[in-house]
C-alpha cells in the first residue's frame, strides 16, 4: 500500500456560465500516493456524495494521457506541474502532505465555462473543419508505398500529429492564443506530400477560423509548450507562421 | 433458424465479397441525401462510416457522449493495425491473415466476416494513408511493420506507441470534412437512452443533451450502432471511464439479439492494481512483446527479491518454455492465463504478489537503449508516470486486465442485427473475432466496418424504405413521444431515490464480483455465485442509490447511474451465457473443460455456434438463448496450438 497524504483543496465552482463561480474549500484525506489526480478528485466526490453535497463536474475519460479530454489548471498550471504529463496521468507523488491546492477550469474567452470544471472546446471542432483534412475520397486511395516519405518528415509530421487537443495550450496562454494548437495540424499535413494540394487554403482557413472563435495573437511567450503534455514543439508556430505568410499573399492575388 | 439468418452469400470464400456488393441493391446518388442515418459513436468504427456515408451523399446524423468525436475511446490503442499487404514479403495473404484471425479467435468466428476482414485490410492502410496517417517508415521512405501475438508475420503497421490516435484522427479529419460540408451534423455530449423501433424497425433514437439534459427524439431511415464494448462491466478495465453497454442494451431490450457476452478479453500486459481507490487500468501495448520477455522466479521464495539479484538460471520464461514456437508473442487469452497461473502458483511478484516481470534487458543489450526508446519511448514513460519505476533499468511488472469484448449485438454479413435497420459497428457487434481477438486486429475490423462493410451494405437495407419525406416516420410518431417518456421517467426515478450509497460504490462491487466469478476462470460454481448475487445488487441499487442534482444540466452522477443500472441487467446476461457455454474457448476459459496440461478444451460438436440471446422483458435469467451454427468450410477445426 502506498502512503498517503491530506490535502486542502480549492475547487473553482460554478453552477453554469451566467451564475459566478466561487472557489470552495474541501478537505482531500487520506489520499494514496500513488492515485492520479483524477482519481483524487472521485475520492474527494465520494465523500461529498455522502454529505449530500452535489460532486464536483470535470470532464475525463480514457485517463490514460491521450484522449485530451481532462482539462484542470492546478495551481495555476495548466494540466500540473508535471511536465508533459495530463491531469490523469499527474500523480499525487508529486504533492507533499499538508499543501493547499487550487483547482480551477480552463480560462478562455473562447471556451465558455459549461459547470465548475468542464468547458466548452468546440471551437477547436469549427477550426478543424474549416481545413484541418486531406480531401481524400474513400475508395480511391493509391498504394500506400507508391510514394515514398522520407522517414525524418514521416517523424516530423507524426511529432506534430501528436496532440491530442486538449486546449492547454489556450488555458496556459496570456493571450489565450490557440496557435499551438492550430500551427501542429497544419503542420502534420504541411510535411507530407498527400497535404500538399490543400495546403495554402488550409493555412488560410484555419487561421480566420482561429481569429474568429475569440482566440487571442501569439506574442511568443512559450507558455503553451512549456505545459504541453504531448510536447508539441513551438517551432511549429513558426512552421505555421511561413505557411501563412506565403498563403495569404497568393489569397491576396487570387490564386487560392 | 429463420430469424438468425446470416445472409452469407454462396459461393467461394474469395468471391463472397465481390458478388455480395454486385448483388446489393444501390440508392441514385441524386436520391441518398432523402435519406437519414444515425451513427451513434464516432471512434474507428462510428467516425468512419459517418464520414463515408457522408461522402456518399446521405444526411447522417453522428452522436457521441464525449465533447468532441476524437476522444472516442479508439484513441487510446497502442500498438498497431494489421494488413496483409506483405511489404516484408515474409510470406503473408489474405488468406494468412485470414486464416491467423480465425484460428487466433479459436474457431468461433464467421468465415465469410473474417475473409472480407482479411481482404479489405489492405484498402485500410491505403486509405488511412491519403488521410494523411504519419505511419512509422523506414529510411527508404516506405513503410515499417512489426509482429504481433498469433502471427509468424510481420503485417502490423503502426505510428509510434499512438497507432489509434492516429488512425482515429485520421477518421476524424475525414468526418470534420463532412460536417464542413453539412452532410453530416455532429452532437457531441449526447448520450443515446434508448432506441426507437416502429413496425418492427429500427428508426430513431432518443438522446440525452448532457449539458441541458433535454431528452430529444430523432428519426432516421436506419441506425447504425458503433458505441464501443462493454469491458466497463468488471468497473476496472482499459476502457475509458465513460465506455458503458447503455446504447447496445437499450437496443438488446428492444429486440436485437445480443451475441457471445461471455468472450471478454483479458490482456495480459497491463499495470497491475495498486489500490482500492484505483479508477482505470492502463494497457501496455502488445508490442512490447516484440522485444520484453515475460518471466517469473522459479523458485516462491526468490519473489520478494530485487529482480537483479535473481539470476539467470533462477528465472522462468514460461511463455517461452510453454510456447517455444510463438513464445513472448502467444496470444492474449493464453498469455493473460499463463500469468495467472504463475500468479496462482505463488510465483508473482511486486507487493501484492499480482503481476509478472517484462524484462528489456536482453533487448536493450542486443540493440541498445536508443532503439527501446525509439520504438516504446512513450509507453515506458508512461509506465514511468504510474508506477515511478524506470523500465530501462528495472524489468516492467505488469499483469492481465480486461481490454477488449469480442461478444456484442448480433449481426448478419451485412453488419445489420436481428432488428431490421438497426447496423451495429466495430466492438459493438460480435462477428469477427470468435472467442478471442488477436493483437492489432480491432482496429483494423474498426475501420473495415466503417470504411468499407456498412457503406456498401447500408444501402440494400436502405433501397427497401420509403424515399419520399410524406411517408417516412417522424418524431410525431407515438412510438417516439412514449420512448421519451419511458426514458424522462427513468432519469427522475434515479433522480429520486436519495439513498445512502454512491453510484461508483454499487459499480465497484458489481466489478469485483465478475473479476472473481466471471473472469480469466470460469466455473459452474463461480458463475451461479454471481448470478445469484447480481439481482441482490441491482435491488439494492434500486432503493438505496444516491444520485445528487438535477435532470436539467450537466450532471456526471446521473450519467454513470444510468450506465450502471444497465450493466448490472447486463452482468446477469453475461454470466448466464458464460455458465450455458460448457467449453473452455479464447477469452472463456471454464475450469471444468481443460486438457491435463491447462490448456483450453473446446467442444466443437456441441458448442460450435453462435448464442444470441432474445431479451425476456420480465427476467433477464429467462432470456433465451438463440443458435447460429457456424460452418467452417475453409478452415479445418483443429486444436489451437502455438507451441
Amino acid at each position: 500500500m502506498s502512503d498517503t497524504i491530506n490535502l486542502t483543496l480549492k475547487v473553482w465552482r460554478q453552477p453554469n456560465a451566467s451564475t459566478p463561480g466561487k472557489f470552495v474549500e474541501y478537505p482531500a484525506k487520506n489520499i494514496p500516493t500513488d492515485c492520479s489526480f483524477l482519481e483524487m478528485l472521485d475520492i474527494v466526490n465520494e465523500t461529498l456524495v455522502a454529505q449530500n453535497i452535489e460532486p464536483v463536474a470535470f470532464d475525463h475519460d480514457c485517463r490514460e494521457g491521450i484522449c485530451g479530454m481532462c482539462s484542470l489548471v492546478i495551481n495555476g498550471v495548466a494540466h500540473g506541474p508535471e511536465k508533459a504529463t495530463t491531469t490523469c496521468q499527474l500523480h499525487m507523488r508529486h504533492f507533499k502532505d499538508g499543501d493547499t491546492v487550487y483547482v480551477e477550469p480552463w480560462r478562455a474567452v473562447a471556451f465558455p465555462l459549461i459547470k465548475d470544471l468542464v468547458v466548452d472546446r468546440t471551437a477547436f471542432e469549427r477550426i478543424q473543419q474549416a481545413g484541418g483534412y486531406i480531401s481524400a475520397r474513400n475508395g480511391s486511395a493509391p498504394d500506400s508505398n507508391s510514394v515514398p516519405i522520407p522517414k525524418q518528415n514521416a517523424d516530423c509530421a507524426m511529432d506534430a500529429a501528436a496532440c491530442i487537443g486538449c486546449g492547454a495550450c489556450v488555458a496556459a496562454c496570456p493571450n489565450s492564443s490557440a496557435m499551438l494548437f492550430v500551427s501542429a495540424k497544419v503542420s502534420h499535413l504541411a510535411l507530407l506530400p498527400q497535404g500538399q494540394p490543400e495546403r495554402t487554403r488550409r493555412a488560410v482557413k484555419m487561421v480566420k477560423t482561429m481569429d474568429a472563435e475569440g482566440f487571442g495573437n501569439c506574442t511568443n511567450y512559450y507558455e503553451c509548450e512549456a505545459v504541453c503534455p504531448a510536447e508539441i514543439k513551438s517551432s511549429f508556430i513558426s512552421m505555421l507562421n511561413r505557411e501563412y505568410v506565403f498563403a495569404a499573399a497568393r489569397e491576396a492575388v487570387s490564386e487560392i | 433458424m429463420a430469424i438468425l439468418d446470416s445472409k452469407i452469400p454462396s459461393g467461394p470464400i474469395e468471391k463472397k465479397w465481390e458478388k455480395h456488393k454486385f448483388e446489393s441493391k444501390l440508392i441514385n446518388p441524386a436520391n441518398r441525401r432523402k435519406y437519414t442515418v444515425i451513427v451513434v459513436g464516432s471512434g474507428l468504427a462510428g467516425g468512419a462510416a459517418a464520414a463515408t456515408l457522408g461522402e456518399q451523399g446521405y444526411n447522417v446524423k453522428c452522436f457521441c457522449y464525449q465533447d468532441s468525436p476524437r476522444r472516442a475511446h479508439s484513441i487510446a490503442a497502442q500498438g498497431g493495425i494489421n494488413a496483409a499487404k506483405n511489404y516484408p514479403n515474409d510470406g503473408d495473404s489474405v488468406y494468412r491473415l485470414f486464416y491467423d484471425t480465425v484460428k487466433g479467435g479459436d474457431f468461433r468466428a464467421r468465415e465469410a466476416n473474417v475473409y472480407r476482414l482479411a481482404e479489405v485490410s489492405s484498402a485500410i492502410i491505403d486509405q488511412c494513408t491519403a488521410l494523411g496517417v504519419p505511419f512509422a517508415r523506414e529510411y527508404g521512405g516506405l513503410l515499417a511493420n512489426r509482429s504481433f501475438g498469433g502471427a509468424q508475420v510481420s503485417r502490423t503497421f503502426y505510428a509510434r506507441g499512438q497507432t489509434g490516435q492516429q488512425l482515429l484522427l485520421g477518421a476524424y479529419s475525414a468526418l470534420s470534412r463532412q460536417i464542413a460540408a453539412g452532410t453530416v451534423k455532429m452532437f457531441p455530449r449526447s448520450e443515446m437512452l434508448d432506441l426507437v423501433v416502429v413496425d418492427g424497425h429500427a428508426k430513431g433514437i432518443i438522446v440525452r443533451n448532457m449539458i441541458t439534459g433535454k431528452i430529444e427524439a430523432h428519426a432516421a431511415d436506419t441506425v447504425v450502432l458503433a458505441t464501443g464494448g462493454y469491458g466497463n462491466v468488471f468497473y476496472l478495465s482499459t476502457n475509458a471511464k465513460g465506455c458503458n453497454v447503455t446504447a447496445a442494451w437499450r437496443a438488446h431490450k428492444k429486440g436485437a439479439f445480443f451475441a457471445n457476452p461471455c468472450y471478454t478479453q483479458i490482456h495480459p500486459t497491463c499495470i497491475p492494481v495498486h489500490g482500492d481507490f484505483q479508477s482505470k487500468l492502463t494497457l501496455m501495448s502488445e508490442s512490447l512483446r516484440n522485444d520484453g520477455r515475460v518471466w517469473v522466479p522459479k523458485k516462491k521464495e526468490d519473489c520478494g527479491k530485487h529482480p537483479s539479484e535473481i539470476p539467470e538460471a533462477d528465472r522462468d520464461y514460461y511463455l517461452e518454455r510453454k510456447y517455444p514456437s510463438f513464445g513472448n508473442l502467444a496470444p492474449r487469452d493464453i498469455s493473460s492465463r499463463a500469468a495467472k497461473e504463475a500468479c496462482d502458483d505463488g510465483r508473482g511478484v511486486g507487493s501484492t504478489r499480482q503481476s509478472v516481470y517484462l524484462d528489456f534487458a536482453d533487448a536493450i543489450s542486443r540493440l541498445g537503449e536508443n532503439t527501446i526508446r525509439e520504438r516504446y519511448g512513450n509507453l515506458f514513460d508512461m509506465y514511468h508516470k504510474i508506477t515511478a519505476e524506470d523500465a530501462y533499468k528495472v524489468p516492467m511488472r505488469i499483469f492481465p486486465a480486461v481490454h477488449y469484448t469480442m461478444g456484442g449485438l448480433w449481426v448478419d454479413y451485412n453488419l445489420m442485427s436481428n432488428l431490421p435497420g438497426l447496423h451495429v459497428a466495430g466492438e459493438a457487434n460480435f462477428s469477427d473475432h470468435g472467442a478471442n481477438r488477436l493483437g492489432a486486429s480491432a482496429l483494423m475490423q474498426g475501420l473495415s466496418d466503417g470504411y468499407f462493410v456498412l457503406p456498401s451494405t447500408i444501402s440494400n437495407y436502405l433501397a427497401t424504405q420509403p424515399r419520399e419525406a410524406s411517408q417516412k416516420v417522424t418524431v410525431d410518431h407515438p412510438e417516439f413521444k412514449k420512448a421519451v417518456a419511458e426514458v424522462e421517467a427513468r432519469t427522475n426515478l434515479l433522480l429520486s431515490i436519495k439513498g445512502k450509497r454512491s453510484v461508483d460504490s454499487f459499480h465497484r462491487e458489481l466489478g469485483l464480483l465478475l473479476w472473481e466469478n466471471c473472469g480469466m476462470a470460469r466455473s459452474e460454481e463461480s458463475l451461479k455465485k454471481a448470478l445469484a448475487q447480481i439481482p441482490v445488487i441491482r435491488d439494492e441499487f434500486w432503493k438505496n442509490v444516491n444520485v445528487l442534482g438535477s435532470a436539467n444540466d450537466l450532471n456526471q452522477s446521473l450519467e454513470m447511474a444510468g450506465r450502471v443500472a444497465d450493466f448490472l441487467e447486463f452482468a446477469e446476461l453475461m454470466c448466464l451465457d458464460a455458465l450455458q457455454r460448457e467449453e473452455s474457448c479464447g477469452g472463456h476459459f471454464r475450469v471444468e473443460h481443460q486438457f491435463p496440461d491447462g490448456e483450453a478444451k473446446r467442444d466443437d460438436e456441441k458448442f460450435a455456434h453462435v448464442a444470441a440471446w432474445e431479451h425476456n422483458t420480465e427476467d433477464v435469467s429467462k432470456s433465451v438463448r438463440h443458435v447460429e451454427p457456424l460452418n467452417y468450410e475453409n478452415v479445418h477445426l483443429a486444436v489451437r496450438s502455438y507451441k
